[in-house]
């Protein structure tokens, strides 16, 4: 199951490095690390998500409660979160394609940002899981590239 | 007031004494403040035997032991001293120079990313830019590495930040939202562990270095002794429970006695305080205390199911535990003497597998040597070690009896810790003979600082345990290796004693049994430091021993002894 953890850290040279350092050091994997300033200037949040089947959850979050610099983690609940992730995705799009898929990404909710006369570049923030279905739906066309942003995520109420 | 000399006075609100170090480039400036003030710095020999003494110094003491190196390569050769710290959650602080800040990334003579270096193998650290920031650092370092699970804290100071002036004002808060360790274990949790512990008929405590870092000796013997509780301590917690005591099952695990590894075998309900189930205690895993409840009482609430899932875990300082685990039991009813026949198995046990060595009058037993220091000392002294087969006798065969007696690297084991562990234990409790029990390979390692003990005249005794071998591995060789002793016999030695001697150090050699005793009174005697080759069976191995990765059933020579333990 995956794991999404919401961690308040403090917000000074280095921080991102321990965190870091401290999964690699563990062993343990992750599937993507998002940092931002949060509502206080003095403090950063961090999303980071991970594969809990893979790592015991719990050994995670007490390591990086080790971790002076880390005030706060949240294991946020599925049910409970808003979850989103930016991903901006380029593919192949020839005169006679380009409609089409077009089409796709509105069906998706997803913007067109760029037109080439041989590409298409479609913004789409969602869920992670909607992302991926569009993927999927954009790959006959031939994707050239794709940049994710990662997951951030919020607790819901 | 310069940052320099911020650093030694905020050294000094801190209650540091005397710091372990060695002068660069950097720290020029750093080491120009020291010369006015009367703070203690003993400089050392190479930079390695800074960590090494601070961290001896703050294990003999319970205080946090200071170390200094320049940038680069003082830093780097503090390294391995930082993670042996580390691995055993030993409260030092250790200060490196840097590069001018503005230097910094851009690889300047001897510059080294030390931060990033230390990374995995510290606390917390520290890179200081502005001077004025330096109290604070200083401050809170010493709160870090000395409170919750003690460890090392570094802080890299760049040049230009002990060059800043600026009006020092003594750090008074700390500003540490995310460090606040708990102390205070959970009610319920205590109430469920003191049921039991009052129900248990087999009952084992296995007890680690936090009940030495929280200091509840006291509270350990209340209990053990409130419910006739044998006890089991780990290497790093000798001494924590008195192996004179009838309780006292002296040490666990690989090289631990055979009646400690059986007890916690059969035990149904084993009590580990500040003790985390490590590899060269548990062995296999799972066949590790088969028939065991478990209750895990650390303040680190990541050692808490890491290895072994507790039924009862309980966060918190081991002396609040179990002082809280005394007062709940006190008040509770309890069956009187239901301990009475595992105390009986558990004397069973004891007598079938005694500690015990050959001793054919061939040559001198390493395991005598650890007796006659025993004998000679009374049991007094404060033994050092380095690592390896020495250091495994020198926990089975001397009897600790107060905890900070034994000083010695566990969680790393560190060829070359012993000889300026032993200086920085001896400088901080100058009331107690400090004797080095060595290997005559780790001894190589760290020699230089011979020098150290004598500029600062430091009465150690170092007592080599010279088998002419790295005797722990060619024992695995032995044992496991169809002996093929590659690389572990040295062929060529120097005479170590003459090595004291051009030292100024009190040195002999000793070849015979007999002259054992004599020996150590005399070194113990000589107001110099000391040192005595001792000659020891070169072939002789430790024993019993666990394999490692097998359980205790997989025990060799458990029971191959002809003398026991007096």
């Amino acid at each position: 199951m995956k794991h999404t953890l919401s961690v308040l850290v403090e917000n000074k040279p280095g921080v991102l490095t321990r965190v870091a350092g401290l999964f690699a050091r563990r062993g343990f994997n992750i599937d993507s690390l998002v940092v931002g300033q949060s509502e206080d200037p003095k403090l950063s949040r961090m999303t980071i998500t991970i594969d809990g089947a893979e790592h015991p959850i719990d050994q995670v979050t007490k390591q990086l409660h080790k971790l002076i610099n880390v005030v706060k983690i949240r294991d946020l609940d599925p049910d409970h979160t808003v979850a989103r992730e930016l991903a901006l995705i380029k593919v192949n799009a020839s005169s006679g394609t380009r409609s089409e898929i077009v089409q796709i990404a509105e069906i998706f909710q997803a913007r067109v940002v760029d037109v080439d006369k041989r590409t298409l570049t479609i913004e789409m923030a969602s869920s992670p899981g909607k992302l991926l279905a569009l993927q999927e739906m954009l790959q006959p066309f031939g994707v050239i590239e794709i940049e994710r942003t990662g997951t951030v995520a919020i607790a819901r109420g | 007031m310069k940052g320099s000399q911020a650093i030694v006075k905020a050294l000094q609100d801190e209650g540091c004494e005397v710091i372990f170090g060695y002068p660069g480039g950097v720290v020029i400036p750093l080491y120009d403040a020291l010369f006015d003030s009367d703070l203690r710095h003993v400089l050392v020999r190479h930079e390695q035997g800074a960590a090494h003494a601070a961290d001896g110094y703050a294990r003999a003491t319970g205080k946090v032991g200071v170390c200094v190196a320049t940038s680069g390569p003082g830093a780097t050769n503090l390294v391995t001293g930082i993670a042996n710290a580390y691995l055993d959650s030993v409260p030092i602080v250790a200060i490196t120079g840097q590069v001018k800040a503005d230097l910094i990334g851009t690889d300047a003579f001897q510059e080294a990313d030390t931060t990033g270096i230390t990374l995995p193998i510290v606390k917390h650290s520290y890179l200081v830019t502005r001077g004025q920031e330096l109290p604070q650092a200083i401050h809170e370092a010493f709160h870090i590495a000395s409170t919750g699970r003690p460890g090392p804290v570094l802080i890299d100071i760049p040049v230009t930040s002990q060059l800043e002036d600026f009006a020092y004002r003594k750090a008074a808060q700390l500003d540490l939202p995310g460090y606040k360790p708990t102390l205070k274990g959970h009610t319920k949790q205590i109430r469920a562990a003191a049921r039991a512990l009052a129900e248990a008929q087999r009952p084992v405590l296995y007890v680690g270095g936090g009940v030495i870092s929280s200091g509840a000796t006291a509270e350990l013997m209340e209990l053990a002794a409130l419910l006739d509780l044998p006890v089991t301590t780990t290497l790093m917690a000798m001494g924590a429970f008195p192996e004179t005591h009838p309780l006292s099952l002296g040490m666990l695990g690989m090289h631990g006695t055979a009646y400690a590894n059986w007890a916690v075998h059969e035990c149904s309900l084993l009590v580990a305080v500040g003790a985390r189930f490590d590899d060269r205690v548990t062995g296999k895993l799972s066949a590790f205390a088969p028939q065991a409840k478990v209750i895990h009482i650390d303040i680190d609430p990541a050692e808490i199911g890491k290895n072994i899932e507790p039924q009862i875990p309980i966060v918190g300082d081991a002396r609040r535990v179990l002082a809280d685990l005394v007062e709940v039991l006190s008040g509770m009813e309890r069956t009187p003497g239901l301990t009475r026949e595992w105390l009986s198995r558990i004397e069973e046990l004891r007598e079938q597998h005694p500690l015990a060595y050959h001793d054919d009058g061939d040559g001198i037993p390493p395991q005598f040597v650890v007796e006659e220091v025993d004998r000679v000392t009374g049991g007094d002294a404060i033994i050092a070690t380095d690592v390896g087969q020495h250091q495994m006798w020198a926990c089975q065969y001397f009897r600790y009896t107060r905890p900070r007696q034994l000083v010695s690297s566990g969680g790393l084991g560190t060829m070359g810790f012993g000889l300026p562990a032993a200086i920085g234990a001896q400088i901080g409790r100058p009331d107690k003979q400090v004797i080095d029990i060595g290997g005559d390979g780790g001894f190589q390692m760290t020699m230089q600082e011979l020098g150290t003990a004598m500029a600062y005249e430091v009465p150690i005794v170092v007592a080599i345990l010279n088998n002419r071998s790295l005797g722990m591995v060619r024992q695995w060789q032995d044992l496991f290796w169809n002996k093929r002793y590659s690389h572990t016999c040295f062929e060529r030695q120097p005479d170590f004693a003459k090595i004291a001697e051009a030292y100024g150090a009190f040195g002999a050699t000793v070849t015979e049994k007999d002259q054992v005793a004599d020996a150590l009174r005399e070194a113990i005697k000589d107001p110099r430091p000391a040192f005595i080759d001792f000659h020891v069976r070169q072939e002789e191995n430790v024993y019993p021993m666990v394999p490692s990765g097998a359980s205790i059933m997989e025990m060799i020579g458990g029971t191959a002894g002809r003398r026991k333990k007096p």
